[in-house]
């Protein structure tokens, strides 16, 4: 339970609550690690949180995190500046599976449909990139659907744009347009039908509040998208990573260790739409 | 008692020996020649509890207890018996997971960071007079704190060098259902030494099982006699009795499936009224894991980071930024129950209760984990219950 | 004053203008409820066969969501419909109706209305355009919310 430390290396300003940093270990060898996956990332003396890696594993390089200002210890990591220390632990949990290690390239010719809500991108951009990547190689085709509420909190709008012009289809749509947004508006559900790709063929990766995955992933299956195809990223309180401590109970998983990747279908679905409460 | 049993021939695991009463001594004192820190069941505050012992004289000779829900009482018995009682608030889990431990220390000096792991240095531990269940609970959070995909050293190299010399149960409290649990009264695996308690008109002894090496060891090494065919029938009818006196009973067949489809069951609004949601439940389970993890400064700058037992009676326990997952009592209660009896099957392929009746008989208002569950079977349909909660017809 | 399922479904905005040999055949249909604070008339997810003429108090059209309260989209009252997924494929609630308050409504199987539209068209002609009515001054009302009229000038 012991962090490495880490020192930030970059650091940039995505939206008014969301900062990426960018951690290289101060000894040693940077972790492998596969997108989907977390780190718990220590702001000394503050605490610790889960935090998804944002890289690519084919990226050598920092660690990417972008963190979002929701608490103390988020807002410590937020503020943290270039030069300053990290601790970090990990890589825990599941992945998007889209790296060559989980499927051979050969079954992989099929469409993958991401969808992201806002910083849900952040868990995302990693298996988009390593999807991107496949793409003269003939891999699938990548169609990335982003909804954010407004268009300043878009985030990664570089990669997008890199994406797009990588062959990736990119689309995307806010709930209150400012002024000068020209682009698509309404509910990120209503991207899906345009989209292009062939329900039947398609696997989908989907990151962001639980209500939007909930509502996306009906709609999916509803197009006739396999429900096993469809892959969401779940979060509860995370406070070890390990399967130690209770937190991150969702019903019979434990997320940190089941989780956060996992299939829509079966009791995923359910616990979806049990009201805990 | 008979000098005929004083004798140290060797004894293998699987053996199984007869101590007198003195011999119980004899292996206290003989676990500290060894160089074991020696603890077992003392009476403490009114109530039986883990703590240090020297010699047999420190344990609860001649007390007997009465247990009910949200009750708990020690009295005086007419005997000289060490063990005639059930299992007392404080488990063994705190010998391994310490409800406050630290985890690392560091000293931050502008942009460098050291940081310093507690040595595990304790000296072995030598637990006498751990009850069945308690054997039970610990392989259950070997399960969660071993046996995962990760590995807790802390807890590790506690469990790993403690000797275990379990005392089967004579006397269940009105609050136990280890029977039903499978967990007790008796006890086959898990221990180094299995002892228990005869006192008839034969005399006031110990059948010894050798449960490892090391128990046998041990047992090779004090007097000890061998095991007559009344002595094994003696310990047989303890235990019938036992199981008979068996406070408490839970179906456990089907189980975890019954509390699956039934979690919108009105059995959790009616339970939420009456508990407290006080974590008295989950601080005396002898399963219960939760841990948060928590940093502090100390005075001179040193960050130090500590996990501490946490419970899902907390409302913070479910914090998920903004707010509770779990806002009511009763979801936090329906969230204990269906961890303990369901859930953690799924989670560690093992039960989360023991059925050691210690939440019973702490809680203060005397909520009973095995009439919870009967309320459920009782109106079980079968069927998701929510078919139920949709509107009374009128 | 007893008031018979007869005379309460016919007194329902919903069937008011509605010829009597479909009101009869909604009836058929149909039963009283009632619902306590905090019931659920329809849960988001789940299959939708059942729609709701509301008589007395109110419900609110509301998402669940992890770590926060219900988020309550709008409150409907004494005299509307809660429901319209019984109406399209796949028949799914899109939204949980809670009981606010004691509610008591007329619960309607849509299934067996469904069904009597298949053999009859200008039934189905009927109720579509009851429920249309109800549905587009609500989505209007939703849009009106959207512009956030409430919003300062200052914040566009
Ligand atoms: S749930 Fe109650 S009876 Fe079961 S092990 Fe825990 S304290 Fe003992
Ligand atoms: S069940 Fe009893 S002991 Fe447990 S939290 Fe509720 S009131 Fe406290
Ligand atoms: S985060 Fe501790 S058990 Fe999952």
């Amino acid at each position: 339970m012991t962090p490495v430390v880490h020192r930030v290396v970059a650091r940039t300003r995505e939206t008014d609550d969301v900062v990426t940093l960018c951690l290289e270990p101060v000894d040693g060898p940077r972790m492998d690690f596969l997108p989907g996956q977390f780190n718990m990332l220590s702001a000394f003396g503050v605490g610790e949180v889960a935090i998804s890696l944002s890289g690519a594993p084919r990226d050598v390089g920092p660690l990417r995190h972008s963190v979002r200002d929701v608490g103390a210890v988020s807002r410590a990591l937020c503020q943290i500046e270039v030069g300053g220390v990290v601790g970090v632990r990990g890589p825990f949990g599941t992945d998007w599976r889209v790296t060559p290690r989980e499927e051979t390239r050969s079954v992989d010719h099929r469409d993958t449909v991401v969808v992201a809500g806002g910083i849900g991108l952040a868990p995302l951009r990693g298996a988009v990139c390593e999807l991107v990547a496949t793409l003269p190689e003939g891999g699938g085709r990548v169609f990335v659907l982003v909804g954010a509420r407004e268009p300043s909190q878009i985030v990664f709008g570089e990669d997008l744009a890199a994406w797009a012009r990588a062959g990736a289809t990119v689309l995307v749509s806010v709930d209150r347009p400012s002024s000068l947004w020209h682009g698509h508006v309404g509910l990120v559900t209503t991207l899906l039908a345009d989209a292009g790709f062939n329900p039947a063929n398609t696997r989908a990766l989907l990151c962001g509040p639980e209500i939007m995955m909930r509502f996306t992933a009906r709609a999916l299956v509803d197009m006739g998208v396999n429900p096993l195809a469809v892959l969401v990223s779940l979060e509860r309180n995370m406070q070890c990573g390990l399967g130690w401590c209770g937190h991150c109970q969702l019903g019979s998983l434990l997320l940190c260790r089941d989780g956060p990747v996992v299939p829509y279908a079966g009791i995923v679905s359910g616990l979806m739409n049990e009201r805990e409460r | 008692m008979g000098t005929e049993r004083a004798t140290r021939g060797t004894v293998r695991p699987g053996d199984v020996a007869v101590l007198d009463a003195n011999g119980l001594d004899a292996l206290i004192r003989r676990l500290r020649e060894l160089g074991f820190e020696t603890k077992g069941p003392v009476v403490r505050d009114g109530a039986i509890m883990p703590g240090p012992i020297s010699g047999a004289s420190d344990l609860p000779v001649g007390v007997a207890d009465e247990q009910g829900p949200g009750r708990y009482r020690l009295s005086a018995a007419p005997h000289s018996r060490f063990f005639d009682w059930a299992v007392g608030p404080g488990s063994w889990k705190a010998e391994f997971f310490p409800a406050v431990q630290e985890l690392w220390r560091a000293n931050v000096d502008g942009a460098s960071v050291a940081l310093m792991e507690p040595i595990l240095d304790a000296p072995p531990l030598a637990i006498v007079g751990m009850r069945p269940c308690e054997v039970a609970s610990l392989a259950v959070l070997d399960r969660v704190l071993m046996e995962g995909s990760y590995r807790d050293p802390r807890y590790a190299q506690r469990r790993e060098g403690t000797f275990v010399a379990v005392v089967e149960c004579a006397s269940p409290a009105a609050t136990c259902f280890c029977a039903s649990m499978a967990s007790g009264p008796s006890v086959d695996v898990g221990f180094d030494l299995a002892l228990t308690e005869l006192d008839d008109e034969r005399g006031h002894r110990f059948v010894a099982r050798a449960g490892t090496e090391s128990g046998a060891e041990l047992l090779s090494s004090i007097d000890h006699g061998s095991a007559s065919t009344e002595d094994l029938n003696a310990r047989e009818q303890v235990l019938v009795a036992a199981r008979a006196r068996m406070g408490r009973e839970l179906d456990t067949e089907g189980l975890a499936g019954l509390l699956a489809r039934n979690i919108d069951h009105p059995q959790w609004a009616e339970v939420g009224d009456r508990c407290l949601s006080c974590a008295n439940c989950t601080l005396v389970c002898p399963t219960c894991f939760c841990s948060d993890v928590r940093d502090s400064s100390e005075l001179d700058g040193t960050i130090v980071r500590r996990r501490a037992w946490s419970s899902c009676f907390d409302l913070e326990h479910s914090y998920l930024h903004g707010g509770a997952v779990r806002t009511s009592t009763s979801s936090r209660y329906r969230q204990w129950m269906t961890h303990k009896l369901s859930t953690w099957w799924d989670q560690f392929d093992t039960t989360g209760c023991v059925g050691c009746g210690r939440c019973i008989a702490w809680c203060p208002v005397g909520i009973d984990i095995t009439e919870e569950a009967a309320a459920i079977a009782r109106s079980d349909t079968g069927l998701a219950s929510r078919v139920e909660l949709r509107g009374v017809t009128s | 004053m007893i008031t018979s399922l007869a005379q309460i479904v016919r007194q329902h905005p919903f069937t008011v203008g509605l010829d009597d040999e479909y009101v009869a055949l909604i009836e058929g249909c149909a039963h009283n409820v009632a619902f306590a604070p905090g019931d659920l008339l329809c849960r988001e997810g789940e299959s939708a066969d059942t729609f709701y003429l509301l008589r007395r108090g109110h419900a609110s059209i509301q998402v669940h969501a992890p770590g926060r309260a219900p988020i309550v989209i709008e409150t409907v009252g004494p005299g509307s419909v809660v429901g319209w997924s019984w109406l399209v494929a796949p028949y799914r609630w899109t939204f949980d109706a809670q009981a606010k308050e004691p509610v008591g409504a007329v619960a309607v199987d849509g299934a067996c209305l469904r069904q009597k539209t298949l053999v009859d068209p200008a039934l189905g002609y009927a109720l579509l355009s009851r429920v249309t009515a109800e549905l587009l001054a609500r989505l209007q009302a939703t849009r009106m919310r959207l512009l956030d009229l409430y919003g300062g000038p200052g914040e566009h």
